[in-house]
């Protein structure tokens, strides 16, 4: 049980980054609802651990949690979703669907739908880098990848993501043509 | 510095991780190279996209409110612990397979600190509910290969279950136990005129690996992990009886 001083210091510490959680928790789940549960789980898990937190980057050691919790989450209920990461190093398959993309006319969309088709470790890193702003440093405490790693997993995530983005572009602009 | 070398050099670059010289280094190849400069720009141009989309999801005013509430719920729970303990109790049949659960639970705790209370508190409660009669086991089997099998399906890992009768450890049954809010596995041993609950869920990564004793009410508990299992062992039996039982357990 927390004393009254540790719900204090949660309050002020952990707290804060509810946003950074739900945000990472949605784009890992591709749903708000899930999500919106996942982290109301993670949180509470947090707080019962509150008193191994010994200080230092509590963005990172929040996080970290919500991340896992997503992964049960994926495990149990979209085992097949982590399955496909292993063809994803081997096989250069399409993971988003051009004409689907291309019919996306509206940006945010667009952007969200090739997002969503990377793999959840793709998606992981390049939310944290690009939406949540995290160093190499935080991404590897978050994600548990090697801090040697994160920097390529990053190169590859970045690839897919222009292929994919490119991707529609070529296919819509055969559409037109 | 080639463009082969640069291709996972220039993401370090472009989020500013490379220490000086690294940096220098891939600034002296970026001039020269039109290729290295494009993907530079196509880098720029992605993160901008990416943050200039409205994509970034905050949480809603909904779940702060709900966490909040879970958070205060749960520190008066925390204090008016019997009461949560019944609730819980009353809780269990509710899950179908719960329904007879918890008659001998020996209940371990991991963390030696004070403030783990909840979880100890937790653990010894469902130790003392599995005394009552008829709450001891869902399956009573001596029959290590009967026990095991019935799990299978009922919980999301398998837990590893032996006899150990000729250790003077029989085994007497097994059932589904909530720890914490997870479904865990309870095994029941015997040792002499005592039972021994053993409970064990997979490790999650805020639990501290660290093994750990002591005594409380009058029961013992003994903590541990067996590969990636998380076990505790529960009892009124010695403490020693516990230790050489958690080390017939773990391999």
């Amino acid at each position: 049980m927390l004393d009254p001083q540790d719900k204090i210091r949660f309050e002020q510490l952990v707290l804060p980054h509810l946003n950074s959680a739900a945000n990472l928790a949605r784009w890992m789940l591709r749903n708000r609802a899930d999500s919106d549960d996942v982290v109301q789980e993670a949180t509470l898990r947090a707080y019962r651990f509150f008193v191994n937190f010994h200080g230092g980057d509590a963005r990172a050691w929040l996080l970290q949690i919500v991340r896992n919790t997503c992964y049960t989450w994926l495990q149990k209920n979209h085992p097949s979703e982590l399955m496909t990461e292993f063809d994803e190093e081997v096989h250069q398959k399409p993971s988003a669907n051009p004409e689907t993309l291309a019919a996306q006319t509206d940006e945010r969309q667009r952007l969200t739908a090739a997002l969503e088709s990377l793999s959840p470790r793709y998606r992981e890193v390049l939310v944290l880098r690009e939406l949540e702003g995290c160093s190499y440093k935080e991404i590897g405490e978050i994600t548990g990848i090697p801090i040697g790693t994160v920097m390529s997993t990053l190169s590859r995530a970045r690839e897919r993501m222009r292929q994919t983005l490119t991707g529609v572009a070529g296919a819509a602009a055969k559409g037109v043509s | 510095m080639n463009c082969e070398l640069a291709e996972t050099t220039i993401h370090g670059y472009f989020d500013g991780e490379l220490d000086a010289v690294r940096s220098a280094e891939f600034e002296r190849h970026l001039e020269n190279c039109a290729r290295c400069q494009a993907v530079l720009e196509g880098l720029e141009s992605l993160r901008t996209q990416l943050q200039q989309s409205d994509l970034y999801e905050r949480a809603s005013t909904d779940l702060h409110e709900k966490i909040r509430k879970q958070i205060a719920q749960e520190t008066t729970t925390a204090i008016v612990s019997p009461r949560l303990l019944w609730r819980r109790w009353f809780l269990l049949p509710a899950f179908g397979t719960l329904a007879g659960a918890a008659l001998i639970a020996i209940m371990l705790f991991i963390i030696p600190s004070h403030r783990q209370s909840t979880l100890t508190a937790e653990l010894i409660d469902a130790h003392v509910r599995s005394l009552q009669p008829g709450h001891l086991f869902d399956v009573q089997s001596t029959d290590q290969h009967t026990v095991k099998p019935w799990f299978d399906g009922k919980l999301d890992f398998i837990p590893p279950v032996s006899d150990f009768a000729a250790q003077g450890f029989p085994l007497v049954g097994g059932r589904l136990d909530v720890i914490d809010g997870h479904n865990v596995a309870a095994l029941v041993y015997g040792r002499r005129k005592h039972f021994i609950n053993v409970f064990m869920w997979p490790k999650r990564e805020t639990e501290s690996i660290a093994d750990s004793s002591g005594s409380r009410q009058g029961y013992n508990w003994v903590s541990g992990h067996s590969g990636d299992m998380q076990i505790y062992l529960v009892s009124d039996a010695a403490l020693s009886d516990l230790r050489e039982l958690k080390n017939l357990i773990r391999p």
